[in-house]
């Protein structure tokens, strides 16, 4: 029977191209423009560590008070980083199962080759815990130890990318490699790791980054040479003294901090003990103010720092606002089409087809067109993710992927659509008086 | 002329829910495409924004050190790099910078008019540069003076020094002193010290075009200041006329030749403005041109699909078109009948559009702090729309203008 429908859908459609060919051009245009836009929207909204994100938390303290808010500021939140100070309190109390502050580097490399000229990289200091936090994988070797931390060992974790460059792509565990003109030992080289957006350090990099972290050094080794952070540093006020060291000694903000905490418990634990440092930090006439902290987890920082460019956002429902009005179309033009058959439909019940045979018919009618139109959306999809790059930022369109899930979802949302459109038109086909018909002939 | 309402509206409830999806589209659509161009014209708004930089002859060198050096080994460097700048033949002149207006983001600071004030006045980017920078952007004095030479003092890496005297952009001397009386007057710049107001560029833009700045939009100032930054330093270079391209090449031949110690990155390590203007409004352009092709392909599906609805009651009412020709309607009145009723559709399509376009822009408001939708273009959305109608409906009316009276006597 189904094939039948199919002839039969076939037939109809073939009885008037043009208006054909316009419903599949608007389901086809409509679907692509939203999967191009969904598929954009899906690669910078998604969660960089579903594995773990619920776990990793980012704590926010506020050693700004009131005064650091800015003119127009209507919220009361804290800063979204940190200062030295309080960051290195945290890191002392290590009240989380692993944790680590971070800010960003961006040192010379010199390659032992002396013809070639230095380079520069871009990094972050951490801690020994970062790598176990963030399941970060390694090609070889590993991370460094704790007492690498305290000890303010020269080591370094790089990247595949700058293993090949500087040791041709070899297991370079336990060679020396030269940042900012000291000698470091390699411990551990990076498998391909590159989340987007940047979870770990959302305030420095803005979330998404076409570039690759190639350098990890320990954090207080980084202090103590002096590598001066190369991202965001905010400041409520200038600070007292110059340079790098004073810049430690200021409030202004340029470290990112994340902790791992396994359960409920641990969070309502390290949320009092936020609380509770705080308040210290007021009773010691630090703060002004009273504690004012905010413990959120990956996602709702994501949120919170609206990492999702709210282009974005609107882009994806403009399309769907599209792909609505085509199925309007697509709706208006399914009943014009199938009601001018009423006297075939008329025929046909009188002869004794029931209403769901009549369902049946129409409905293949519109999933053909929906199929069609779905096939239009599948290349013009294509076209779409492939040109991105020409429309949106390079960081956010290199995101943009055609795989087979969004190729699945192009054909399922332009059959699925399309049948819904064909409903209303295929009801009132059902209702078609058989005698009224016959008689009008 | 008399139109033929009634009739319309009695022949229209045959077809009642042709006539609401017809509307339906036109209303969607409506909404949509006002609030596309909207966003449309804020972006191309945007990107025609004036830097008051010589655009057409100004390009910018991030030049990075490669090796750890004291701020006055650094600054004996800047002083030699700048001076070989400037001696290149291609070059008018050369200055050192920690910023550039367009540069994406930067340096800035909130201002107040006393140092104890807790809310601030507003904010203003910062730009650091010798007497020599505004000269190499090309920026317009027009009130004070420049920067003395011996003004200018070195700033080492996260220094934190307030210069006594500052050059400010008019939008930031009118939002701070808005009698005019800017020239002469202090103000801080978050430090204990106050900065005096000792000349007045107009423009100077920000260097961050986001959404973020539009509050601030076009308040600077610039502090005397050699960027002597142990990690690196832009220097803006200013070719003369017709010479940006040899300028550009000759650059970093006659860095390199100073000290091979620095990384100027082969890719984007040099930059013209024209680049940089390009690359800072990148997301504007992308959204103008995803919406102008939706605005497109919207407009075009509305009108293909009223061309064929209304072909398909053209074709539905041949008899009926016959039956009145044979009792002398015109060809004209036939016309007439079709363009009228897709008239009556689209009225009632735009009125409910026009509402939906505002409850969008209102809703996008709350969502997305975009500017309220001005209504001249629901206005002018509207008056598109109805014509779009009429010249869609067109075809197939003039098709049923010229159904001949015959149709009346034959039957279906």
């Amino acid at each position: 029977m189904f094939n039948y429908y199919l002839e039969l859908a076939l037939r109809s459609l073939k009885r008037s191209p043009g208006l054909t060919l316009l419903m599949v051009l608007a389901i086809g245009f409509g679907v692509a423009a939203s999967m191009t836009t969904w598929s954009v929207f899906r690669a910078v909204s998604g969660d960089p560590i579903p594995w773990k994100s619920s776990k990793l938390f980012v704590p926010q303290i506020d050693m700004w008070g009131p005064k650091g808010r800015g003119p127009n500021s209507t919220d009361n939140e804290p800063p979204d980083a940190m200062d030295y100070t309080d960051a290195m309190a945290l890191m002392r109390a290590h009240r989380g199962k692993l944790q680590s502050a971070m800010y960003q580097i961006s040192p010379s490399v010199v390659p032992a080759d002396a013809s070639k000229h230095p380079i520069n990289v871009s990094g972050h200091a951490v801690y020994s815990e970062f790598f176990p936090m963030l399941d970060v994988p390694f090609l070889y070797g590993n991370g460094w130890s704790a007492d690498d931390d305290s000890q303010r060992a020269a080591v370094a974790v790089i990247s595949g990318k700058l293993n090949d460059k500087l040791f041709g792509g070899v297991n370079s565990v336990g060679r020396t490699v030269s940042i900012e003109g000291k000698d470091y030992r390699v411990v551990g080289v990076l498998g391909s790791w590159n989340p987007q957006p940047r979870f770990y350090d959302v305030v420095n990099t803005g979330g998404f980054s076409t570039g690759v972290e190639d350098v990890f050094v320990p954090f207080e080794r980084a202090i103590a040479m002096g590598m001066p952070n190369d991202g965001n540093t905010n400041c409520s006020e200038i600070p007292a003294q110059s340079g790098f060291v004073g810049l430690q000694q200021s409030s202004c903000i340029w470290i990112a901090y994340m902790v791992q905490l396994d359960d409920a418990a641990a969070v309502s634990a390290y949320r009092s003990w936020l609380d509770g440092y705080a308040k210290d930090q007021q009773t010691a006439g630090r703060f002004g103010w009273a504690p004012n902290n905010r413990l959120r987890d990956v996602p709702a920082f994501l949120d919170h720092e609206q990492v999702v460019p709210s282009d974005t956002k609107v882009s994806l429902l403009v399309a769907l606002g599209l792909l609505i009005v085509c199925l309007v179309n697509t709706a208006g033009l399914l009943l014009a089409k199938f009601l001018r058959r009423s006297s075939e439909i008329g025929v046909r019940r009188a002869l004794g087809a029931p209403r769901g045979a009549i369902y049946a018919q129409f409905l293949t009618e519109a999933g053909m067109i929906g199929l069609a139109g779905g096939v239009l959306g599948l290349l013009l999809t294509g076209v779409g993710v492939a040109s991105v790059s020409w429309v949106l930022p390079k960081d956010i369109a290199s995101l943009a992927r055609l795989d087979f899930s969004l190729l699945a979802l192009t054909l399922l949302v332009a059959v699925v659509a399309t049948t819904l459109a064909g409903l209303y038109p295929t009801f009132r086909a059902s209702r078609v008086q058989p005698a009224w018909q016959l008689k009008s002939n | 002329m008399s139109l033929q309402i009634k009739p319309i509206l009695i022949a229209l409830r045959r077809h009642k829910a042709g006539t609401v999806l017809i509307a339906l589209q036109i209303a969607l659509t409506l909404a949509i495409v006002c609030n596309a161009l909207f966003i449309i014209h804020q972006r191309l708004a945007n990107m025609s924004d004036v830097s008051g930089v010589d655009e057409a002859n100004v390009f910018v060198i991030k030049n990075q050190w490669a090796v750890d050096q004291s701020t006055q080994q650094v600054d004996a460097q800047v002083r030699a790099d700048l001076l070989a700048l400037r001696q290149l033949p291609g070059v008018r002149d050369a200055a050192p910078a920690s910023g550039y207006p367009l540069q994406g983001g930067g340096w800035d600071n909130f201002v107040t008019m006393t140092p104890d004030q807790v809310e601030p006045t507003t904010d203003s980017a910062v730009y650091t540069g010798d007497e020599h920078l505004l000269d190499t952007l090309g920026v317009h004095l027009i009130a004070g003076r420049n920067f003395h030479p011996d003004e200018v003092v070195e700033l080492g890496t996260q220094q934190a020094i307030i210069p006594p005297v500052a050059i400010v952009s008019k939008t930031l001397a009118d939002r701070l002193f808005p009698d005019g009386s800017a020239l002469g007057k202090s103000f801080y710049a978050m430090g204990a010290t106050p900065s005096t107001i000792i000349g007045i560029v107009d423009p100077l833009h920000r260097q961050g075009t986001g959404q973020w700045n539009q509050p601030y939009a076009g308040q600077s100032l610039i502090w005397p200041l050699r960027a002597d930054d142990a990690r690196g330093i832009f220097y803006i270079v200013r070719a003369k006329p017709g010479q940006l391209a040899a300028a550009m090449r000759e650059a970093p031949k006659a860095l390199y030749a100073q000290s091979r110690m620095r990384m100027i990155d082969p890719k984007d390590g040099i930059q013209d403005y024209a680049e940089i203007r390009h690359k800072a409004y990148d997301s504007d352009r992308g959204m103008a041109i995803l919406m102008g092709i939706i605005s497109v392909v919207l407009l075009a599906i509305t009108a293909a699909g009223i061309v064929g609805l209304t072909s398909f009651w053209v074709g539905e009412r041949r008899k009926q078109i016959g039956v009145r020709r044979a009792l002398g309607a015109t060809r004209g009145d036939i016309l007439n009948y079709f363009l009228t009723e897709n008239l009556l559709i689209g009225i009632g399509g735009v009125l409910v559009g026009a509402v939906l376009a505002i409850g969008i822009n209102l809703w996008m408001v709350t969502q997305f702090e975009t500017a309220r939708l001005s209504l001249t273009y629901v206005a002018t959305g509207v008056v598109a729309l109805l014509l779009l109608g009429q010249a869609a409906v067109l075809a197939p009316a003039l098709r049923a203008s010229h159904v001949s009276p015959v149709e009346a006597t034959r039957s279906v």
